[in-house]
């Protein structure tokens, strides 16, 4: 049988997505299928197998006081870093795209912290956080603050991890900013000054609102680290002390791999997921609609 | 008197001298035309003027005050500029009354001006759009009357038609002299296109290697070039420059000035150079027949040179014809390409 001009065209067609439509399937939807399904059954053991309890998983969820804790906690660190960060974006950018000497080392610093892995950036600030004899409590008993155990402490702890996350965002983010400046013609800036507009209002009514599609783009990204953020935890805190800074996908993990509780981990993913997905629509659908892209 | 004066004019970019010494002064409610070839820096001199740019010695006075060092907003002037600078995610609107908004201009105000500025141009249909839904015509409206309605008594144009296709930026022409005379603007314009320098200025400042080769009107500058680069530039085929000593037999067609030497050259406009009868023996090189006019490119021994003649031209590529040139219409310039009058 031979296939016709048009049928081929499909064939050629299906055969250029396929390796795509591989990786895609066995890596993200897959996963994502069989984390729904095993939300729905009851965690197998040798004795016990695993069944189908419908939404028992998802009632115990919602009564348990940690995962309340751990989303009342990922909720205020989110609102902790994606507004500081972006605003700290913003103002390095636009520090770092006017003409002053040695701009590319100040460029290159305020990138660093990108650069810099993550585990090496959370022992950093280990050193920093240490009672005593860390940096932040040697410099504060020059002026005669006693030791404070930053991260032993269920209320500085997450503040303290915040600060750390925004020393780490903003100059990755900043990058964007700084691009989108770049893109920005002077002669609006010009123009603007002839008629007597001084920095800030110009900012306000021109700068801000055309970096809008790069602050849409930021925000998604600092949303979704919001919620990704496990390799600090790890490092600094291990979610303590009492949970004071435990985070939903660190805890996710720890009902995964130190608890044991598989089904449990894939129905916090799952909330994981919905949230996320909410959040990318709520952007894309509400903020899209506002904003000027030339 | 909102008339502008620069004085010994200088812009020093690390080595390069930009604009060298340069004055020059406009009167109030006149068009003034920088003209000269990219990197004459006539466009530094405007954004001088403006503000934009620091004057490194010299001065600038607007209406009689000292404002070498003012803010640009403090000057009185208005911009238009090349790009048109319209603010991409404002409206037409609110680009219009960007600057008014700025200066805290009463609401009524602001109304009454957007709306008897854009009837001017004929941009009141057109309010609520954005810049990227405008034509490069109507974005160029939007810029002038954003000058308008700020009431500046000086604008500044920096090569405001250049994006444009032959047609529109004609009609604009006329549009922004009209504009300019009705306003009563003092208007400083910068150009490389002579069309627009010769057709719109009242004074035409001509510009090279930064600094002014000639300042004038436009019939002074045509009619007496006071240099060969001020005579090959303005003109259109521009103007033949001949070495005086190898245009044989042609002695009774140019002027006896006194200190004649050898290494002087002579300038005849293409339109003066007549095919006659009698004259040099010249040989056709080519025929650019542009309905009108015919442009002859001829060859005068060594020399090459152009001549325009009306209607259609019976030479062919090839032929022999004779050319002459009363000696009244011969410019003279001196070993320097200064002109020299006897």
């Amino acid at each position: 049988m031979r296939l016709s001009q048009d049928q081929m065209k499909h064939v050629h067609g299906w055969l250029l997505l396929t390796p795509a439509a591989i990786l895609l399937v066995s890596f993200t939807h897959y996963p994502t299928v069989a984390t729904l399904i095993n939300s729905f059954f009851s965690k197998g053991t040798a004795i016990r197998p695993s069944r189908f309890i419908g939404f028992d998983n998802y009632r115990s969820m919602a009564e348990d006081p940690i995962f309340w804790k751990v989303l009342g906690n990922n909720l205020w660190f989110a609102l902790g870093t994606i507004p500081t960060s972006i605003a700290l974006a913003i103002a390095m950018a636009l520090l770092v795209n006017r003409a002053m000497p040695g701009r590319s080392f100040v460029r290159m610093a305020y990138f660093t912290p990108t650069i810099l892995p993550m585990i090496a950036v959370a022992n950093i600030w280990l050193f920093f956080y240490t009672p005593d004899i860390g940096l932040i409590d040697k410099v504060l008993g020059w002026f005669g603050f006693a030791g404070h155990n930053w991260l032993g402490d269920p209320s500085t702890v997450l503040p303290a991890i915040i600060i750390m996350t925004v020393w780490k965002e903003a100059g990755f983010f900043m990058i964007f900013y700084l691009a989108a400046l770049q893109n920005i013609p002077p002669e609006l800036g010009e123009a603007a000054r002839l008629e007597g507009a001084n920095r800030w209002y110009f900012f306000r009514r021109v700068l801000f609102p055309l970096l809008m599609p790069t602050t849409l783009f930021v925000l998604i990204n600092a949303v979704l680290n919001s919620f990704k953020l496990v390799d600090h935890l790890f490092v600094l805190t291990k979610g303590g002390p009492d949970n004071a800074s435990n985070l939903l996908l660190y805890y996710i993990f720890e009902s995964a791999f130190s608890f044991f509780d598989t089904p449990y981990a894939a129905t916090l993913t799952v909330v994981l997921l919905g949230l996320l997905a909410a959040m990318a629509l709520v952007q894309f659908f509400v903020l899209d609609r506002r904003i000027h892209y030339r | 008197m909102s008339g502008i004066r620069a004085t010994n004019l200088v812009k020093q970019w690390d080595e390069i001298r930009a604009v060298d010494d340069v004055s020059f002064e406009t009167q109030q409610g006149s068009l003034t035309v920088l003209l000269g070839p990219s990197g004459c820096g006539k466009s530094t001199i405007l954004r001088m003027i403006a503000g934009l740019e620091e004057v490194s010695a010299g001065t600038i006075q607007i209406d009689g005050q000292d404002v070498t060092r003012e803010d640009p907003s403090k000057r009185g002037v208005s911009m238009v500029f090349q790009s048109y600078a319209l603010f991409p995610h404002l409206s037409v609107r609110e680009n219009i009354l960007f600057g008014l908004k700025v200066r805290k201009v009463p609401k009524d105000v602001q109304e009454r001006r957007l709306n008897d500025a854009a009837r001017m141009v004929g941009l009141d249909q057109l309010l609520d759009r954005r810049p990227a839904n405008l034509s490069g015509g109507q974005r160029q409206r939007v810029a002038l009357t954003r000058t308008i309605v700020s009431e500046q008594p000086v604008c500044l144009m920096d090569e405001p038609l250049s994006n444009l296709d032959a047609k529109l930026r004609a009609e604009m022409r006329d549009e922004i002299c009209t504009l300019q005379r009705k306003l009563g603007l003092t208007m400083l314009y910068v150009t490389h296109d002579q069309i627009e320098a010769m057709s719109m200025a009242d004074q035409v400042v001509l510009l090279q290697g930064g600094k002014i080769e000639q300042h004038g009107t436009p019939a002074e500058l045509y009619e007496a070039p006071q240099t060969t680069f001020a005579a090959r530039f303005l003109g259109m085929p521009p103007m033949n420059i001949l070495a005086a000593d190898q245009v044989e037999g042609a002695a009774r067609m140019i002027p006896k000035v006194a200190g004649t030497s050898g290494s002087w050259q002579i300038g005849i406009r293409p339109e003066n150079i007549h095919i006659a009868a009698k004259g040099l023996a010249a040989e056709v090189g080519a025929v650019d027949y542009m309905g009108a006019e015919t442009v002859l490119r001829l060859k005068l021994g060594s020399q090459n040179l152009m001549a325009r003649v009306n209607g259609r031209a019976s030479a062919a590529p090839g032929e022999t014809v004779n050319i002459s040139w009363k000696a009244q219409d011969v410019h003279l310039f001196d070993e320097h390409g200064i002109r020299r009058t006897g």
